[in-house]
């Protein structure tokens, strides 16, 4: 797994307060997290902040999933 | 019952009447205070009365009317008072009264900046601290008269109500985080905005005073450590009338 997925993984566990087996790539946020929209944004916020990438509205709304996250951070990152 | 030692709070238009009041009373609850206004050295003097020593007090001026300023303002408060917000008291505001026919663009516009999106800004910067640490208190302070309206003050009463507004829909959104948003909303307080007032104009308003007099800065003070404090803990999106009964919503 690569440091970036390493990392997001270790936010979300942290901020959503659920065990790390389940934060799978193909677990979503709202459905399988049990997050809210709220969590969501926040979510977003704290990516950004570890990551120094800035994540426009129109990107955040379309980071459902584990792996939604990590696809745009690796892509900002490598652009 | 409702101490705030251990907490800070930032309190806009802290060299006005009745932001100094508030700054005075959660300091002596316990807070620690930033104080906030455009000047710097009114609100130097308010600390200086409210703690000779300077423990617990910070001075941070700010003119709200540049966007910017906000996010500026709680980043300021923050490194001056050495610990996160814990409450946002959003105080400061000013009037540019007219009679809507004859009132300019410009004067709706400030106020709309200074009394609605300025505080606004205010919360957005916060919040997100707040959230967070799953903790936290913005008390706005309205007027009666964005309940009521009032001739004269068009611009000033859609501020004042949209401010109302916007703390009901903050109230709903950041609730499940342990944060609370509410209003105070004063009515006839004495302070240098009402002493412009006409004298028949305050008469008049006296005769409407269930309780027979003006309010006090303190009469509001009490309220916002009321909702400032652990103990009101379960209000948010309120807003608390302090207007000696002048009007009942």
């Amino acid at each position: 797994m690569s440091e970036i997925a390493d990392k997001v993984k270790k936010i979300v566990v942290e901020h959503l307060g659920v065990e790390e087996s389940k934060v799978t790539p193909e677990a979503s946020f709202i459905d399988d997290l049990g997050a809210d929209s709220l969590d969501t944004v926040e979510l977003v916020m704290a990516f950004e902040e570890a990551f120094s990438v800035e994540i426009p509205e129109d990107a955040a709304e379309k980071i459902a999933t584990v792996k939604d996250a990590i696809d745009y951070i690796e892509k900002q990152k490598a652009a | 019952m409702f101490r705030l030692d251990g907490k800070t709070a930032l309190v806009t238009g802290a060299s006005g009447g009745i932001g100094a009041a508030i700054a005075r009373t959660l300091h002596a609850q316990g807070a620690r205070v930033v104080l906030s206004g455009t000047r710097e050295a009114v609100l130097a003097a308010v600390a200086a009365d409210i703690a000779p020593d300077g423990a617990r007090v910070h001075v941070c001026p700010a003119d709200l009317s540049d966007p910017k300023a906000a996010d500026a303002l709680v980043a300021a408060a923050e490194v001056a008072a050495g610990a996160p917000l814990d409450i946002l008291v959003n105080n400061a505001g000013l009037t540019r009264d007219g009679l809507a026919i004859r009132m300019k663009d410009e004067d709706w516009n400030r106020v709309l900046e200074v009394d609605l999106a300025a505080p606004f800004r205010l919360c957005r910067a916060v919040l997100k601290g707040m959230l967070r640490r799953r903790a936290g208190r913005i008390v706005s302070i309205a007027s009666i008269v964005g309940v009521t309206g009032n001739a004269g003050q068009a611009n000033y009463a859609a501020a004042k109500a949209g401010m109302i507004g916007m703390t009901k829909s903050l109230a709903q959104e950041v609730g499940s985080r342990g944060v609370t948003v509410n209003v105070v909303a004063p009515g006839f307080i004495q302070t240098a905005m009402t002493d412009v007032l006409p004298e028949a104009q305050r008469e008049k308003l006296l005769a409407g005073i269930p309780l027979g007099r003006m309010g006090k800065p303190e009469d509001i003070a009490a309220s916002v450590a009321y909702l400032a404090s652990d103990e009101a803990g379960w209000i948010t999106g309120a807003t608390l009338n302090v207007n000696g009964g002048m009007a009942m919503p």
